[in-house]
């Protein structure tokens, strides 16, 4: 509040009949468009379930996809498998920001003697973008540890989580890379002016802003490594995946996948809500705020 | 006197508790030059944004040609459409050439004919003495050309109301003259305008009413030899003062 005492002190301030009016037809709008909304999805969401329902397989579909029995007898299995997936997720996702980062760096170093290291970045990204990730686990899963190297474990556990982190890091270097470069070329100059070094700008300048404006991406990236990480099961790694595969091995039952599939969506969901927070609190407002 | 095309009435914006119009009254009629002055902070800018519909108000009522459009049920859209709006960083689009800038609207908006479009654009462009520029994206040009181009996208649709928003505070003193020559040229045809300024002199060439913003209201308002050449309230010429100093 000013503190030269012009105008009305806004304390007094009640609105006036006009405006009173206006906000009982905005309240009366949005009262109706929640009314609305609500209708319709449950009207979708019946006639989905009817159809469904309704349909001459639904028994049987029922009894294999949706059997509660199965349900809780499959789920300790499915949720220890699940709680692997998540460490994997954890743990991976740590080296993959901090390669990708080193990789995104290496790119854009400028100077003719970080030429290898533009060249080697470049390369690794082309080739892990390029292969696909099952291949990449199945590579490093069966290849690797038949060369029988000392001091490096031989588990398929470790060569898969290697197989996500070589992957999915050149497609965290590519967002990271696409960051750096959307900073304002007058940053650098700004920071280069007042006499930082090359590196200084990067650390202090350049990779604060850049890195902000990616974490959305980035946290896509993260809940696509949660599911991929499901993709070492391939190599015997039990995880939520292959324990519902175990749990429907012994009766065709496929509930323990159904548990499985749900468990996961669970996990997505509170992550996704978790992005939008981060991506609300720098200030974007979904489709521009409310133009 | 012509019947008011634009009309504030008892205005009030807060951002947070931040109280930036407190009941602010202002008549703008036909083919009136009206000049918003004040110091940073007293709601020229806020009051152009309401008056556009970008914001809304918390109280109070702005009719543009007897159209009540601070209310709910008017779509703001077509409000927006009878206005042309001039931002102080030109907002050009970055991705589209000039003429592009130029037609997005009439072409989108009006649904004017892809053709005709680019003809009333050219045009446009012809007056702004930019039309060798059409094909030009806005990064290659100048703060002043493309303020020129901002203006002209404005005007191209036609606009009962011209707000311009500090239009000449991005650019160098030698590129402002051509801004100013454009506005005054815009004023002789009879165009009504909003604006708010720095530039003293110019508002004192231009206007016909000169508004003195202070404390959320106007403060003092009257032609310009009068509120700047002879101030009555002591808040306006101290403002002025601090300005001409």
């Amino acid at each position: 509040m000013s503190a030269n005492g012009a105008g009305v002190a806004g304390e007094d301030w009640v609105p006036s009949e006009l405006e009173r009016e206006r906000r009982a037809y905005r309240r009366g709008r949005a009262v109706r468009s929640a009314g609305i909304s609500a209708a319709s999805t449950l009207v979708l969401v019946g006639v989905v379930v009817a159809l469904v329902v309704t349909s001459p397989g639904w028994p049987r579909v029922r009894e294999t996809f949706l059997d509660p029995d199965k349900a809780v007898e499959a789920f300790p299995a499915v949720v220890e498998g699940l709680w692997l997936n998540i460490r994997v997720m954890l743990v991976c996702g740590v080296v993959i920001a901090l390669l990708g980062l080193t990789l995104a760096v290496m790119r854009t170093v400028r100077g003719p003697v970080a030429f290898p290291l533009r060249l080697f970045a470049t390369a690794y990204v082309d080739l892990f973008r390029g292969l696909p990730l099952l291949l990449v686990i199945f590579v490093l899963g069966f290849g690797a540890p038949a060369l029988r190297l000392s001091g490096l474990p031989s588990s398929a556990l470790f060569w898969g989580a290697c197989a996500l982190v070589l992957s999915y890091s050149a497609y965290v270097a590519e967002v990271f890379r696409a960051g750096i470069e959307s900073v304002h070329p007058s940053q650098r100059a700004a920071a280069r002016s007042l006499g930082l070094s090359y590196g200084q700008t990067m650390r202090h300048v350049v990779l604060p802003q850049a890195v902000r404006r990616v974490v959305p991406p980035l946290m896509n990236d993260l809940v696509s490594l949660q599911k991929d990480s499901g993709l070492i099961a391939v190599l015997g790694v039990i995880d939520a995946i292959r324990a519902a595969q175990i749990e429907t091995a012994t009766d065709f039952n496929f509930t323990p996948y159904v548990v499985a599939g749900a468990l996961f969506v669970c996990l997505t969901i509170p992550m996704a809500r978790f992005t939008d927070h981060v991506a609300r609190r720098q200030g974007f407002h979904g489709a521009g705020g409310m133009l | 006197m012509s019947a008011p095309l634009l009309q504030l009435e008892g205005v009030r914006k807060s951002f947070g508790d931040t109280e930036v119009l407190r009941g602010l009254d202002l008549t703008v009629r036909e083919g009136q030059v009206v000049v918003l002055i004040g110091a940073s902070g007293s709601g020229k800018s806020t009051l152009l944004r309401c008056v556009n519909l970008l914001e809304v108000v918390d109280d109070g009522r702005i009719t543009l040609e007897g159209e009540d459009v601070t209310d709910p049920r008017v779509d703001a859209d077509a409000v927006r459409a009878r206005m042309g709006v001039v931002f102080q960083a030109y907002n050009l689009f970055p991705h589209l050439t000039v003429l592009e800038n130029t037609t997005l609207a009439p072409v989108r908006v009006h649904k004017v004919p892809k053709a005709e479009a680019r003809e009333r654009a050219m045009a446009m462009l012809e007056r702004v003495g930019l039309a060798e520029k059409a094909s030009a994206r806005p990064d290659d040009l100048s703060g002043g050309q493309q303020q020129r181009v901002a203006i002209a996208r404005a005007l191209v649709n036609q606009p009962r109301l011209m707000l311009l928003d500090e239009v000449t505070s991005a650019l160098d003193p030698e590129l402002v003259g051509e801004v100013l020559d454009l506005l005054r040229e815009l004023k002789d045809e009879g165009m009504t305008m909003v604006l708010n300024t720095h530039e003293i002199g110019f508002a004192r060439q231009v206007a016909d009413t000169v508004c003195f913003l202070h404390g959320g209201v106007v403060h003092e308002e009257g032609p310009p030899e009068q509120v700047l050449g002879d101030p009555r309230e002591e808040r306006t010429r101290r403002f002025l003062s601090r300005v001409h100093a």
